[in-house]
């Protein structure tokens, strides 16, 4: 016992310390289990990184903005340093940041770098989004915390839109009318939640005081905790990796998180940090100085969202205009569709793992990431889902697309009325094509080498390009992946004679999974027969 | 099906595919390019006076007919006023080039002492708005504010919030009003030249509309201050999330790329 | 969990002979394990290593000196100095100089940290063992005998009463919650189908704030208008002024295609809701020579020679129209509210 005590007081004070938290927190544990945890390199990886990392940029800069914005609708004249609103009358929420903007120093700044970072927070979940979504990464185990990055998504569409209405400017008050708009026409309680969200009639003087409270409080509160259980989901799962020699399903090949990725990660978020600053020096993002105090009569052009809902904007830009009227009551088809149309394609990218999981029989974990053209089926659903979100986005910004390459907006918006149906049916016949020539390419590569470029002239005279064999490595790369075969609806007639009809959905599912896995969705890979035939025989040709 | 698999690893597929991406791009564009003719403008009579008269008949006639009493190719002039016609000429919309959705500014054509003498003969065919003089238009006494304020009850919801721009239907448009001269708003202003509709000084006095160019000097000139960085062509949220997209995130992607990247190895001798 | 450190020795024996040449083993296509560690150029020169190290510091020194940067320009900087920057523009000098120096000391920081991370720090690939998540089936077992146990104990499934009237007291209590945000906001009423409007209320000119005259408006002329005794200053100016919100032009009374929209006019003047039917934009791109009126939000077209019919655009019905004469004084009154409710459409409007 004495000894201890001996050692312990001949310890660091590094040490000692760690010695009294583990004493109440149990860190060394943690530390045994975590402080050489690996983390596969690759840039892709690095894309939820952006995400945290802005995430916690706009926490950082939407504190020190709280200290000097007023969420408060109480209408003042305007006296302060920029000249042309000068006498305006105008809400203290616009007011404030207007003063943000113009007397305090770095206000502007700061105020910049927190909308530059929403913006690259949303874009940033959207592009990692796709990473997890076209490798795969998505699959058991990793299903749930798919989700969990899906309602941060929307959350943080959400988020984004409530700190978009806050500084009462035209283009933002705009913004809450339209809502507002959609919002009555939810059929049966429109008018009510639209009442009771603003507290009265639009826009009354209760919205921003109640955005901010959801803004600051409420959304980033659910957010955090998300956040916080998004990254404990990737600590425990461990992290996937791409195929290649020595990583199998049970290993997870990289570096250390100390001292390697504490260095990477812990410097990426300063590199983030420094380049949204940089960016905010630069570049103006929503000069609301431009645009004017809110008023419900004035507007003007350009009056578009921010890029995270320019897609539902362009769809509501793009509807018919359908009403119904029935026994004294409105449907608001021309509104309350597209409004539908935008939940289901979120939803769509929710629910697909689950889908995929079902249609495809396969309930095994997968920590081995698929290159995208190896699940050519997923592949060509995810660009075309893409190419529909991405049509929608275009016709966001119809108006601009109209004045700057000289069309009409009318036929900008017909065009994406009818390729907002076709051109994903398009983008995915034509994926799943290119995904198979690429697979075709493969198989080519590993039967008949790498072209070397080199060309040489045969006694004969024939010029010919010489193929280099691909290292073992680079075979069993290209080589490693599943090529699962689709379901097979059980026999109608089992072996004694007793007759089991398949279920509706049992054969919906088996139809999927041969459109998933069946014929032509794949090439085969080569086998290791054809391989010797083709590399012992009379060499390349 | 077959034949065009076989082909297409012939040599000349990538041109071929190119040149069918490229002809359906025109096609598409010829297609949704807007080509409805401008409709003639609304108005009625005449008479002369000599060198404008001349001008005219050379210039102008063959659309706005020899009288000004218009044709199927332009509308009539008696009424418009020398405003319009100062307006037209001097930012040189017209003559037109081409007919098309609607004309757009071009360099002017003729000197501002020839498009006097236009204008004083089209102002002699019937009373119209008369072209302001420097102190109506000039930005001196006027309320930039008021004319913020204006400008977005009035103009800001063709040509956006600090006069950008912005789409009309069918391929029409409110053009920017980026340094244009003060006295071509004014005009403007007057006489609704196209389709923009006008504002008379009986529903926007003459102090308004001095009001509203002050604002437009202040804000949309090239000596209007951005404090906060590039303006991205004041646009609003379409081109920042361009922006966000392409430069921010492109940036946090290269930066990404270096980070994950391998370290250059040591060459094995 | 355990880690291996030297990666090398964990590789097949065969390792070296699949990298000497692919082709000459039994399954080309058979894993070869993780590829022996090459060393970079600073794990075996150490003057390499010195100038990465002397990066890494010189990077965070630049940080520093930013930093310093950031502090002067706060100090020295007025809020209110524009420079000009070629080719930004006209900016304000602080932003610009916060900004930069603020983006410097950070982006310093983080690229010193990387590159002594990739340059300096071991770079071995280290494979570390998954272990499977479901638990083994002794685990789950006993997990379930303990829940039975558990379960069994409570008494829940045998006392029907208590768990009853639990469930009951549970699904009951948030109703308080609920009941609590019935004062977010009024009923919606029929507060949304009236305006400001009534009967001999003059349209007073939002720009001059002057009661129009029938010979103030032209052909071809957009004016808009509010109801006679509403003001800016009004606590429900923005309320009011989000419904009342009128757009004013003049056709030939030949022009006008829709009868109901002639007689509702006043000299070919006719009054229309500037709010769209869509969402609420408030409307008014008026092409004078068409007679459309298009809303700059998402792109409705309304013909205002047609009754403010709809041709193009997601609105579902005409622009509501407002009934003017002159009046005896000869200005411009409006003859009562808008017939049906402006703005957009909602479930109640029928």
């Amino acid at each position: 016992m004495s000894t201890a005590t001996d050692n312990r007081r001949k310890a660091p004070a590094g040490e000692r310390v760690a010695d009294w938290a583990d004493g109440r927190l149990g860190i060394y544990s943690l530390a045994k289990a975590n402080m050489r945890k690996i983390f596969p390199d690759h840039w892709s990886f690095m894309l939820g990184e952006v995400c945290l990392y802005s995430f916690l940029i706009i926490i950082l800069t939407g504190v020190y903005l709280t200290l000097f914005f007023h969420p408060s609708m109480n209408e003042v004249v305007y006296h302060g340093s920029y000249v042309p609103m000068q006498g305006m009358r105008m809400s203290e929420a616009y007011k404030s940041t207007l003063d943000i903007s113009f007397d305090i120093r770095g206000g502007l700044l700061l105020r910049q770098i927190h909308h530059w970072a929403a913006l690259v927070f949303l874009a940033a979940m959207m592009l990692h989004m796709m990473r997890v979504f076209f490798t795969g990464a998505f699959r058991k185990p990793r299903e749930i915390n798919w989700l969990f990055g899906f309602l941060l998504l929307v959350l943080g569409t959400f988020t984004g839109f409530t700190g978009y209405g806050l500084p009462d400017d035209l283009l933002s008050g705009t913004g809450i009318r339209i809502a507002q708009g959609l919002i009555l026409s939810i059929p049966l309680v429109g008018t009510y939640i639209s009442m009771f969200l603003f507290g009265g009639e639009f826009p009354g003087t209760d919205f921003v005081a109640r955005f901010y409270s959801i803004h600051i409080l409420l959304l980033p509160g659910i957010m955090l905790g998300l956040v916080v259980a998004h990254l404990i989901l990737v600590v425990y799962h461990k992290h996937t990796q791409f195929p290649g020699p020595g990583r199998t399903e049970k290993n997870v090949v990289g570096m250390p998180l100390m001292p390697v990725y504490m260095a990477k990660a812990g410097g990426f978020f300063f590199l983030v940090f420094g380049v949204i600053a940089a960016i905010a020096a630069i570049a103006t993002i929503n000069p609301v100085w431009a645009m004017g105090p809110y008023r419900p009569d004035q507007v003007s052009t350009n009056a578009q969202p921010d890029w995270y809902l320019g897609m539902s904007e362009g769809i509501f830009r793009a509807m018919p205009g359908w009403e119904i009227n029935i026994a004294g009551h409105t449907l608001v088809l021309g509104v309350f569709i597209p409004l539908l149309i935008f939940g289901l394609v979120l939803t769509a990218m929710a629910v697909y793992p689950f889908l995929e999981s079902w249609v495809t029989g396969d309930k095994r974990e997968h920590h081995l990431l698929d290159r995208p053209r190896n699940a050519p089926t997923r592949t060509a659903f995810g660009v075309a889902w893409l190419v529909m979100y991405g049509v929608g986005l275009v016709n966001g910004g119809n108006d601009l697309w109209a004045t700057h390459f000289h069309l009409s907006v009318n036929s900008v918006t017909w065009f994406v009325r009818i390729t907002f149906f076709t051109a994903p049916i398009v983008a995915f016949i034509v994926t799943r094509r290119i995904c198979l020539g690429l697979q075709r390419r493969d198989r080519d590569k590993v039967l008949h080498g790498r072209e070397s470029g080199i060309i040489k002239r045969l006694p004969h005279g024939e010029f010919v390009e010489v193929h280099e064999p691909l290292s073992q490595d680079q075979l069993f790369t290209l080589t490693s992946h599943e090529q699962p075969k689709p379901l097979e609806l059980e026999p109608e007639v089992d072996e004694n004679g007793v007759t089991r009809k398949a279920g509706a959905s049992q054969r919906l599912r088996a139809k999927l999974s041969k459109g998933f896995y069946g014929e032509g969705t794949h090439i085969p890979k080569p086998t290791a027969e054809e391989y010797h035939e083709i590399t012992s025989g009379h060499g390349h040709h | 099906m077959k034949k065009l698999s076989a082909r297409r690893r012939h040599p000349l597929a990538a041109v071929v595919v190119l040149l069918f991406a490229l002809a359906v791009t025109g096609g598409l564009y010829a297609a949704f390019a807007p080509a409805d003719k401008a409709k003639a403008d609304d108005t009625a009579q005449s008479l002369a006076i000599e060198e404008g008269k001349k001008l005219y008949s050379v210039g102008c006639a063959s659309c706005h007919g020899t009288g000004g009493q218009g044709s199927s190719d332009g509308p009539s002039l008696v009424g418009v006023g020398s405003a319009a016609v100062d307006f037209q000429v001097a930012t040189g919309r017209m003559p037109l080039q081409q007919q098309g959705a609607q004309a757009p500014r071009k360099k002017a054509i003729y000197s501002q002492a020839e498009i006097d003498q236009l204008a004083a003969y089209i102002a002699s065919l019937g009373a119209g708005p008369v072209a302001p003089t420097k102190s109506q238009y000039s930005p001196d006494g006027a309320d930039i504010a008021k004319g913020g304020e204006l400008f977005r009850t009035n103009c800001a919801q063709c040509h956006n919030f600090v006069g950008k721009g912005g789409a009309l239907s069918n391929g029409k448009f409110a053009p920017s009003l980026e340094n244009v001269n003060p006295k071509h708003i004014y005009e403007a202003m007057q006489t609704g030249p196209q389709n923009m509709p006008s504002f008379p000084d009986t529903t926007m006095s003459e102090k308004n509309k001095k009001d509203i160019v002050a604002y437009l000097g202040a804000v949309n000139s090239s000596k209007s201050e951005n404090p906060g960085g590039l303006e991205l062509g004041g646009f609003g949220p379409v081109s920042e999330g361009l922006f966000a997209w392409v430069f921010g995130l492109g940036a946090l992607v290269a930066v990404a790329i270096w980070v994950a990247a391998r370290t250059a190895k040591a060459k094995k001798s | 969990m355990s880690s291996q450190e030297i990666p090398e020795e964990n590789l097949p024996s065969t390792q070296g002979e699949a990298h000497a040449g692919a082709v000459a083993t039994a399954d080309p296509f058979a894993d070869p394990g993780l590829p022996p560690h090459e060393h970079r150029i600073q794990d075996i020169d150490e003057r390499a290593a010195k100038r990465s190290e002397r990066v890494v510091a010189m990077l965070f020194v630049l940080s520093m000196l930013a930093t310093v940067g950031f502090i002067a320009s706060y100090v020295t900087l007025p809020v209110d100095k524009n420079i000009y920057v070629f080719p930004i523009g006209h900016i304000s000098a602080l932003n610009f100089a916060l900004g930069l120096t603020l983006g410097v000391a950070l982006f310093c920081i983080g690229a010193g940290a990387v590159h002594w991370a990739r340059t300096l720090m071991s770079d071995v690939e280290v494979a570390d063992d998954r272990h499977p998540i479901e638990a083994s089936p002794e685990v789950k077992a006993k997990v379930m005998a303990d829940f039975r146990e558990g379960a069994k104990e409570s008494a829940l499934g045998r006392r029907k009463l208590i768990r009853n009237t639990m469930f009951g007291a549970l699904a009951l209590f948030p109703l308080s919650g609920v009941v609590l945000l019935r004062d977010l906001g009024p009923l919606p009423g029929t507060k949304l189908r009236k305006t400001a409007w009534s009967q001999g209320k003059m349209l007073i000119n939002q720009n001059t704030l002057q009661p129009l005259r029938p010979e103030d408006i032209q052909v071809g002329s957009l004016t808009f208008a509010m109801p006679e005794g509403m003001k800016e200053e009004d606590e429900d100016f923005q309320n009011e002024i989000a419904k009342a919100a009128l757009m004013i032009v003049r056709l030939r009374p030949e022009n006008i295609k829709d009868k109901r929209e002639l007689d509702w006019s006043a000299d070919g003047i006719v009054a229309f809701s500037k709010i769209c039917t869509h969402v609420g934009c408030p409307i008014s791109l008026y092409e004078q020579q068409t007679h459309h009126v298009l809303c700059p939000c998402h792109q409705s077209t309304f013909d205002l020679s047609d009754g403010g019919r709809v041709i193009f655009g997601p609105a579902g019905h005409a622009l509501p129209q407002l009934r003017i004469k002159v009046n005896d004084k000869g200005f411009l009154e409006a003859m009562g509210d808008f017939a049906e409710p402006v703005g957009p459409a909602y479930w109640e409007r029928g």
